[in-house]
């Protein structure tokens, strides 16, 4: 919903800003700021994973063990594939060719989605083997207690992570809509690149969560 | 000059408020917001130092004891000292300062203030429903396993403002970078635009990691899985770890942009250019630095490696350096100056005394063997109520003062401000100091009933309490009078240097004319000269 101006108001949006280049600048640096953000915001979790790890390191090896790496792998090349659809959407745009870049758009959220899908796959799969932590949780033996913090941690962070791809999915489709209404082009990518660069973080974040999850001393 | 349109004229409906993306607007939305927390949070104190009044528990239970003093610190912490100078002050000054027509992200801004009113909101919920007695600090395994208050709420709370945080702070990063006008370089910036993008900085850094931090303990708390409980495998020294990785540093969030606002007023208020000034800047961010390599020193006795706890001994005693290159700074800027003893004056040099006294107590709590004895102490309460209050409130309602001819276009009145400052300062030490002692003597923390031989000391500390509370109800009043009563002010009534005053009073929608000013030298170029009285 447009915003209600004020009569001393009117023509301020305009004025606000020296040029064009000058907002694109901005929104840039808003975004790579922002992404610092997120980078704390799961640092967190790192920290928390590399000590729990290191007082159960037995506890993570055996949960390790536990996840589907099967599906995990081929979510990691889906998740890679989408990450190469949405660099060649923005390059596409640079070249002013707005369609093309729109099918990319739509290439990036539906390997997305086909991520969340697996992903949710998995899910339910861990659930059916009692990997789910809480009073339901299956394994046992004295390396119980760290495997659960280890299948806490997996949630959690592939959970964040879930979250962030989900919101990626959606600004990318509503971005592809925008394309095809002539919204962006050339001289206008700079919101396209800001999107691209929130979804490679969301891409490199799963880097490490995958070998950090699914390969723990896997032999 | 009463013509030209200003931001505040032609407000009428509440949706020129509520849908405004004027930067000084919302600086306003967030002035009456925080100020209603505030009192909130001096409500909920008020009770605790009436129940300190006497050595038994007359007044409070302990439940209720607990949860005043818990209230008392979340909503002063995050509902009001985090956002008070940057959200208010800052969101109002810093396109005026760098000579910028708004913030980089206007709308982004009116949405923090709308993030914070909701985080607001859950908190209101969490003190009606019941409250919640944890302490501000959500210490594990009691938060997630054994309190029965309301914890989701109050965390949630306290997570939903913290992005309130991360966006004001983004905004301003940008700003500072994209928006300065022509000519205003980095070493021509005012130390006040310095300190609030050394805080920005600190808030984008910091706040995520406690968002996370309560999203652990909330999902400890859910599904009883112990990452931070020993019992159950995991560690309750990770959350320490990354609750203080966060609030140390929100300590800096708090003091740095008092000190920026302190270095305005005092420069202006002694006639004097700002000894120093590279130093000034170079000491913030060397502050912001080093702020977040000391949280270790809140767990002297958490059982953390006597090894760790050296290293953070030494790196704590290292942010007295840059600390006091300010004090001394400001100190030689008065030398020789004109000083002018205007109500901001006051506020400003209150500051700076109290804040050296609260922060060479740190060098005490900083020392490994003295915190053994003095952790968990009155003399803890003390040190950082004479950082956060005696220094970042009385320079928080300082610049208030200062900026409020610019910010409504009146003069508050001389004299009972000067008043109030007065009064602040005496009530402040006569609250406060007896704390130290107290402390000293081994009285705890967060106890509802204290040994008789306290009882002097206490009773002292609730007298400066209710002399504090005046001081600060007194503001709200003559303040509240001026904005019809008080004289009008012209652009410039403290004959400051700074682009702020290069604009009428209050400043028109789009901040300075058709052109936006242009600068040629650094910041403070006052002339020390007496032959040029003020008045």
């Amino acid at each position: 919903m447009p915003m209600t101006r004020t009569p001393n108001m009117v023509g301020a949006e305009s004025q606000v800003r020296h040029s064009l280049p000058g907002q694109a600048h901005a929104a840039t640096l808003g975004m790579w700021i922002f992404l610092v953000t997120e980078t704390l915001f799961v640092g967190a979790l790192f920290a928390a994973y590399l000590l729990v790890r290191t007082v159960h390191p037995q506890g993570f090896i055996l949960g390790s063990r536990e996840t589907d790496i099967v599906l995990g792998s081929i979510n990691t090349a889906v998740l890679l594939t989408s990450s190469l659809a949405m660099a060649l959407a923005v390059d596409r745009l640079r070249a002013d060719m707005a369609g093309a870049a729109a099918r990319w758009m739509v290439a990036t959220a539906l390997l997305g989605l086909v991520f969340l899908g697996i992903k949710g796959v998995e899910y339910l799969l861990d659930w059916q083997h009692g990997l789910v932590p809480g009073p339901h949780f299956r394994p046992g033996g004295d390396q119980a207690p760290g495997m659960e913090l280890f299948f806490f941690l997996y949630f959690l962070m592939t959970g964040v992570h879930a979250l962030h791809l989900f919101i990626g999915i959606a600004l990318v489709a509503i971005f592809a809509v925008m394309l095809r209404h002539g919204r962006f082009g050339a001289g206008l990518s700079a919101p396209v690149e800001n999107l691209g660069l929130y979804w490679h973080f969301v891409d490199v974040v799963w880097i490490f969560l995958f070998p950090l999850l699914y390969l723990v001393h896997r032999t | 000059m009463t013509a030209a349109p200003s931001y505040l004229s032609g407000i009428r409906r509440l949706r020129d408020w509520l849908l405004t993306r004027d930067h000084k607007r919302i600086a306003l939305l967030y002035l009456v917001s925080i100020t209603v927390f505030f009192f909130i949070g001096a409500l909920a104190i008020a009770l605790v130092r009436l129940e300190l009044f006497t050595p038994q528990d007359d007044l409070l239970t302990a439940e209720t004891y607990n949860k005043a003093f818990s209230v008392h610190g979340i909503i002063m912490v995050w509902f009001f000292l985090i956002p008070s100078i940057p959200a208010t002050l800052g969101n109002f000054l810093i396109p005026l300062m760098i000579g910028a027509r708004d913030l980089a992200f206007p709308r982004l801004n009116l949405l923090s203030w709308y993030i914070y009113t909701l985080g607001g909101a859950f908190t209101l919920y969490a003190v009606l429903a019941g409250g919640v007695d944890t302490g501000w600090t959500f210490y594990t395994p009691y938060s997630s396993f054994f309190s029965n208050t309301h914890v989701f709420a109050a965390a949630a709370g306290v997570f939903v403002v913290g992005f309130s945080s991360i966006l004001t702070g983004l905004n301003i990063v940008v700003t500072v970078h994209t928006m300065r006008t022509r000519g205003m370089h980095w070493f021509r910036l005012p130390l006040f635009v310095w300190a609030l993008y050394a805080t920005s900085a600190i808030l984008l850094l910091a706040t995520p990691v406690l968002a996370m931090t309560l999203v652990l303990m909330a999902a400890e708390r859910l599904f009883a899985v112990g990452i931070f409980d020993p019992v159950l495998g995991g560690d309750p020294l990770l959350f320490q770890h990354l609750f203080w990785f966060y609030s140390h540093p929100a300590v800096y969030i708090m003091i740095l942009p008092a000190m920026g606002v302190a270095s305005e007023v005092i420069t202006c208020f002694s006639r004097n250019p700002i000894f120093g000034y590279r130093m000034m800047a170079y000491a913030i961010l060397a502050i912001a630095l080093i702020s977040f390599m000391v949280w270790g020193h809140h767990m002297f006795v958490s059982g953390q490696s006597m090894y760790a706890g050296m290293v953070f001994s030494l790196l704590s005693f290292l942010v007295a350096i840059p600390s006091a290159v300010k004090v001394f700074n400001w100190t030689a800027t008065l030398y020789r100056g004109e000083i002018h003893f205007d109500a901001p004056m006051i506020y400003a040099l209150g500051f700076v005394g109290l804040f050296l006294i609260g922060g060479l107590t740190g060098l005490f709590l900083a020392a490994l063997a003295l915190d053994v004895h003095l952790t968990d102490t009155y003399f803890v309460v003390s040190h950082f109520h004479y950082i956060m209050v005696g220094g970042s409130v009385m320079a928080y309602i300082g610049g208030i003062h200062f900026w409020w001819p610019k910010m409504t276009g009146r003069h508050y009145p001389e004299f009972w401000a000067r008043f109030a400052a007065i009064l602040m300062f005496f009530g402040f030490n006569l609250t406060f100091f007896p704390q130290y002692i107290l402390g000293y003597l081994g009285m705890p923390r967060r106890v509802h009933e204290y040994a008789p031989e306290f009882s002097v000391l206490n009773v002292l500390s609730s007298a400066g309490a209710s002399l504090l509370a005046v001081a600060y109800v007194l503001p709200l009043f003559y303040l509240a009078w001026s904005l019809r009563k008080g004289r009008h002010a012209s652009a410039n009534p403290w004959r400051a240097t700074g682009l702020e005053w290069r604009t009428s009073s209050p400043p028109p929608p789009l901040n300075f004319g058709e052109q936006l000013p242009e600068v040629s030298e650094g910041p403070y170029a006052y002339d020390p000269d007496p032959k040029h009285g003020r008045r």
